[in-house]
């Protein structure tokens, strides 16, 4: 299991800084919260983690230095991350999704070659995100929840130690992100998992470690019960900053 | 449900439809089994030998088109400048036979009638070997497609801009073999040729050969597709296509998936070009440009970019389609077939491969007739 080590974390975008020197630290196996209004840099913060955006400061994941390396290569590393728009392959079958997902850094004879059998880690992921009996459907036709379960089982596939998942249970059932949570802790014992969610309540049931971000800063962090009882959180969340 | 496709009776079959449960290999034996008899037995004992020399012309076009079928309908690289790579598989097998015809030591023909070179152009000497001139048509259009797409795909160039960059490639190679008229043979090309590794082409058995030699390369092509479309790189070139980004965080570099398919595409029409130029007897840059580019890319949408036959029937009913109708109408062609171009974008993106499947899906709901 690695941790996730941000110092100095600063993203630009022409003049506007989304995020604002942030340091984060997140231990091996947590299931850490990032919560904060629209536009506190949360999903800024993933892209710059992930390589999709230019940052200034330092990421390091375990033993690696995460910034200025190409976004494939960061994935290579052991960071996944799931977007708020569900992205699977929506003309492949959840199989093919999944056999992609596990894929990195095949060779060129495996690649040249069909899929005879399905991969343990393919089939062990099925069972995990309960869509075992689905797996020849295409990706595209399933339901929008079943959708953000096979992003997550692509990322169980591609072995991450790390998960970034983004508004993971946006537009899901009560029942959905109950399942959701209860598979984010069981993954949790052997990876470390962030959350970006609007939703409290299921950041109440799930979280262990919360961090509010705001305006690209770090505004506060701790346990749910810390961060709740904060009052530059109820500021933000309930007096003027609630629109921002 | 097979009167749905107007196309040269010739044209390789489309896979069985027939609901019979069938496995998919056995399924695919069956039909290049039936392309096989249908291109090695029915065709040349059913079309004179006109027509089968036009109908290895065709074929020529139509493996350009399985290459596009790969790269545009499975990678999503929209690809104006096959003629490039067609060009130059073409130029390097008519340079070669350039050099047999004249003997060795000799100028070929047309460098002599010009008379401003003495000696062969060093470019020229080793097209002389056969050992070289062979694999190059293959090989040189692949290291061009390397090269360009190295460096185009890691910058992330794609779309329209990559289609613009594809075929400003195409006019750059006609600009250059039009000015170079003294080694190129310029606006004429390289024509008349005697012979073909020793046999004289004038001969119609030796025709047929080069015919049964296309539909061979045809069907080999077809092969190498299949097999590529169906392996787990296929997958991963339809999940670039349609997700670039995010195969990137699952640690595959798309430039590199993009490149193999472009790849093999730029071979696959340098091997067209090469068996273009024995079977039809010329090529020069009004056959590689722009245009002829274009018209490639017509024909793969028109049969159905997504499927492995799709390509290779549009290819050979646009190029059939353009032989009979510009021998009537010579100044409509070309607006029709923008006209066939726009129709199939606009109301039928799967091409006439995907008709069948259209037909079955109307006939089960309410039960009416079949359109065309």
């Amino acid at each position: 299991m690695t941790g996730l080590e941000i110092r100095g974390l600063r993203v630009s975008f022409d003049g506007f800084v989304a995020v604002d020197g942030v340091d984060l630290t997140v231990a091996p196996g947590d299931i850490r919260f990032l919560i904060g209004p629209n536009g506190a840099g949360k999903t800024t913060l993933v892209d710059a983690v992930t390589g999709l955006v230019k940052a200034t400061g330092s990421v390091r994941f375990g033993d690696h230095e995460l910034l200025g390396r190409p976004v494939h290569r960061i994935a290579r590393l052991g960071v996944g991350r799931t977007f708020q728009t569900s992205s699977v392959f929506e003309g492949l079958t959840v199989l093919q999704n999944l056999d992609i997902a596990a894929g990195a850094g095949r060779g060129a004879w495996t690649m040249a070659r069909r899929r005879r059998t399905v991969p343990v880690a393919v089939s062990e992921a099925l069972e995990t995100i309960g869509l075992a009996g689905r797996q020849d459907a295409l990706a595209g036709t399933l339901a929008h929840g079943h959708k953000q379960w096979l992003e997550i089982g692509m990322l169980l596939v591609q072995n991450v130690d790390l998960l970034l998942l983004d508004e993971p249970v946006a537009g899901m059932s009560h029942e959905e992100r109950d399942a959701t949570g209860a598979l984010l802790a069981a993954i949790s014992a052997a990876r470390t998992v962030v959350v970006i969610e609007h939703d409290m309540d299921f950041m109440r049931s799930f979280a262990r470690t919360v961090t509010v971000l705001h305006a690209g800063r770090v505004l506060s962090e701790g346990t749910v019960a810390q961060v709740q009882a904060d009052p530059r959180v109820q500021e933000v969340y309930l007096g003027t900053g609630g629109v921002a | 449900m097979t009167a749905t496709v107007t196309r040269d009776p010739a044209a390789p079959p489309a896979t069985p439809r027939r609901r019979v449960v069938v496995s998919g290999p056995a399924r695919a034996a069956i039909g290049f089994a039936s392309g096989a008899l249908l291109l090695f037995a029915l065709a040349p004992s059913a079309l004179s030998d006109f027509r089968l020399s036009l109908l290895a012309k065709y074929l020529c076009l139509a493996m350009v088109a399985v290459g596009i079928g790969l790269a545009w309908g499975r990678g999503g690289l929209l690809t104006l400048g096959q003629g490039v790579f067609f060009g130059l598989g073409g130029y390097a097998m008519a340079m070669h036979m350039k050099l047999a015809d004249a003997g060795p030591g000799e100028l070929p023909d047309f460098m002599a009638l010009y008379g401003q070179l003495d000696a062969l152009p060093w470019w020229w000497r080793p097209f002389a070997s056969p050992w070289f001139a062979l694999p190059a048509t293959v090989l040189l259009p692949m290291l061009v497609a390397f090269l360009l797409g190295s460096l185009v795909f890691r910058r992330r160039v794609r779309g329209a801009y990559f289609a613009i960059l594809s075929q400003a490639l195409a006019a750059a190679l006609v600009i250059f073999l039009i000015g170079q008229q003294g080694t190129t043979g310029g606006t004429n090309g390289l024509t008349d040729f005697q012979g073909f590794f020793g046999y004289d082409l004038d001969d119609p058995v030796n025709q047929r050969m080069v015919y049964f030699i296309v539909a061979g390369g045809l069907l080999l092509l077809l092969a190498l597709a299949r097999q590529l479309m169906h392996s787990r790189y296929g997958e991963l070139l339809v999940a670039v296509r349609d997700g670039e980004e995010r195969v990137r965080f699952l640690g595959h570099n798309p430039a590199t998936v993009k490149l193999v398919a472009y790849v093999v595409a730029a071979g696959m029409a340098g091997l067209a070009g090469a068996l273009f130029v024995p079977a039809v007897g010329i090529i020069n840059p009004a056959l590689i440009g722009v245009v002829p580019s274009i018209e490639f890319v017509v024909g793969v949408a028109v049969g159905g970019r997504a499927v492995l036959l799709g390509p290779v029937l549009g290819a050979v009913a646009v190029a059939w389609a353009r032989t009979s109708l510009s021998e009537e109408f010579p100044a409509a062609w070309t607006y029709l077939q923008g006209l066939l171009f726009v129709l199939v974008v606009a109301f039928l993106p799967g091409g006439l491969a995907s008709l069948p499947a259209l037909a079955r899906r109307l006939r089960r709901t309410p039960r009416q007739e079949v359109g065309t």
